[in-house]
């Protein structure tokens, strides 16, 4: 049986024992610490965490100004406040002087849930990525998650970890080991490549299964680095295959499948289709009757594959 | 090579100084064709005293870790501030003169990555006091003595982030915290009292908990008085509110907005310039 955790729940726990760990660590929440699981580190480390209170520019600023004094400072909050409300405090304060800032935003996507489009943010990858100094990251498990967390606390500089609300299966064995800016390739194929990050990592997998039934054999990659983006794995993926599909639980514009087509187009021409929600906002619902109604399901993204290899043909 | 600190303590050294920061300004925008000069020559004297006689600085070590901080939250009066910076010693005076060039470390705006001595990179209103409060909540953790200082407009405080960074510098007590804000009275569009009413900006700041000292913002040794008080004020941040004059000490720039953005002719600077010197022969500029 899979385990069964949320990615915030994994960097709650990553981010307690970093605590222990590294004393320059400083973590900041706007009111959500329950729910972006910064509480555990707020009741170990109550003199280094910074309840801000409901207020996400203030945050950002004030993460800016302790990453200013040499502090590793993580902000918390749901990613829709995080990139959205304090945006320009992300761009002005932390990405343009290259401030260590880590961005560790819950709630991401669509399956918040029952909520509703005001809180689930479609479009945070793309806001963040396109910021220069900025290093993104979509962990799609429990693991992965706390290697993410880990990277981000050792290296100097802004990333944004996009994290979830509901549980998802772990897919790594707890000493899989990761690479900043490399793909994970979770399964060899030579028809079609299906990149996929976050939550959507499992659906992708259960799709190349199948299609293997069908006799297609899909090439699955984890793009849990969306920036830098391991370009190199893009390039090989559209020659040794000569189709793509990306799956993403965020708008079909500006993310990951935004990022893979940039890659594709310049680097070697090949179809790519793009899995994601399409240009529209959330609604309420429970987590999977939204991502089967936005059309993130194990079904679009195996016949999204058979629609880029016809396209390859054509 | 040892730069050593100039300190002054004289007020009347101190306004000399401002007014040679002031020069420089009208210098360095005349040069570029662009910049701000109103805020800047508004917020000089603020700016003088801070960095020639009370901030704990080594400009010889602009990343002494002891070092008490500056945010300039009104970035766009970056000329004073690197003028301060060059007259105490963190880069060659001669420098000033590449402002806003396209190979200069002197940005439009402050970037801390760029020029020595910025201790926080600023520009898009409304954020320095965040970022200021950030490093006073590093300093109570660490239990460092150093203290920060920032400078905000006052057509600045209609940003909304503003209220959010004052209610945390109160929750957190940050004592170490002092605040000016440059209270010329103008912003692009016009008199604030029209633009937006930021009326009462002292008892703005005293409701949300903040110990309020109103001072005239040219009166060096009433700016001197504050920053003591500030100093002496325990378990809560100040708020120097100072009534300055926009374009102060160029005649033809005071209390006009139109000098908030545009770069003196050179012909104004000329005139600029002599008056400023006149200025200094005449005493204390008033």
């Amino acid at each position: 049986m899979t385990k069964m955790i949320a990615t915030r729940v994994a960097y709650g726990e990553a981010l307690a024992e970093l605590g222990g760990i590294n004393s320059d660590i400083v973590v900041l929440d706007a009111d959500l610490s329950g729910s972006t699981k910064t509480a555990g580190f707020a009741s170990k480390y109550p003199e280094r965490f910074i309840q801000m209170g409901i207020a996400e520019a203030d945050m950002m600023g004030t993460a800016a100004g302790l990453a200013a004094t040499g502090k590793t400072a993580f902000a918390s909050t749901f990613a829709v406040f995080a990139t959205g409300r304090a945006f320009d405090q992300v761009r002005q304060s932390i990405a343009a002087p290259g401030l260590n800032v880590k961005i560790c935003a819950t709630h991401a996507g669509l399956t918040v849930g029952e909520d509703g489009g005001s809180h689930q943010s479609i479009e945070d990858i793309a806001l963040m990525r396109v910021l220069p100094n900025m290093t993104v990251i979509v962990p799609s498990d429990a693991v992965q998650t706390g290697w993410a967390v880990r990277i981000a606390a050792e290296q100097k500089g802004p990333f944004y970890l996009r994290l979830g609300r509901a549980s998802v299966p772990t897919l790594y064995d707890e000493d899989a080991d990761f690479e900043l800016g490399k793909a994970k390739t979770l399964r060899e194929g030579q028809d079609v490549t299906i990149i996929a990050c976050g939550v959507m990592v499992s659906r992708a997998l259960e799709a190349a299964d199948r299609l293997e039934e069908r006799g297609i054999r899909a090439r699955v990659l984890d793009m849990h680095t969306i920036k830098p983006l391991d370009e190199e794995a893009v390039r090989a993926a559209a020659v040794e295959t000569g189709a793509i599909v990306t799956v993403e639980e965020h708008s079909v514009i500006g993310g990951l499948g935004g990022a893979v087509c940039e890659t594709v187009c310049s680097r070697a021409p090949a179809p790519v289709i793009r899995v994601g929600v399409a240009d529209m906002f959330g609604k309420s619902g429970k987590p999977d009757e939204l991502l089967e109604a936005y059309g993130l399901t194990v079904e679009n993204i195996s016949f999204a594959a058979k629609r880029a290899i016809e396209m390859k043909r054509a | 090579m040892t730069l050593k600190r100039v300190v002054l303590s004289d007020p009347e050294e101190l306004a000399a100084k401002a007014c040679e920061i002031r020069k420089h300004v009208i210098r360095m925008v005349g040069a570029a064709s662009s910049g701000h000069p109103g805020g800047s020559l508004s917020a000089a004297d603020i700016v003088t005293v801070l960095y020639f006689n009370k901030m704990r600085i080594r400009p010889d070590d602009p990343t002494w870790s002891g070092r008490d901080r500056f945010v300039l939250s009104k970035g766009h009066a970056a000329p004073v501030l690197y003028a301060a910076l060059a007259e105490a010693g963190y880069f060659p005076v001669d420098d000033l003169i590449t402002l806003r060039r396209i190979d200069s470390y002197l940005q439009g705006h402050p970037d801390m990555n760029q020029t020595p001595g910025v201790d926080m990179s600023t520009g898009s209103l409304g954020q320095g006091l965040s970022a200021a409060c950030g490093m006073a909540i590093a300093a109570k953790m660490d239990g460092a003595d150093w203290r920060v200082y920032a400078v905000l407009g006052d057509g600045e405080i209609e940003e909304g982030q503003v209220w959010e960074a004052a209610m945390t510098a109160v929750h957190r007590k940050l004592d170490n915290l002092t605040i000016f804000v440059d209270w010329n009275g103008l912003q692009i569009d016009g008199p604030i009292r029209e633009v937006k009413s930021v009326d009462h900006i002292g008892e703005r700041f005293a409701a949300f908990g903040w110990h309020v000292i109103e001072i005239d913002g040219h009166d060096i040794p009433a700016i001197m008085a504050a920053i003591d008080e500030a100093q002496r004020t325990s378990g809560r941040p100040t708020a120097i509110v100072a009534r300055t004059v926009k374009g102060k000490g160029v005649s033809f720039m005071e209390n006009e907005a139109g000098w908030h953005g545009t770069a003196p002719k050179p012909e104004q600077v000329e005139a600029a310039l002599a008056e400023l010197e006149a200025s200094r022969k005449g005493g204390v500029a008033q």
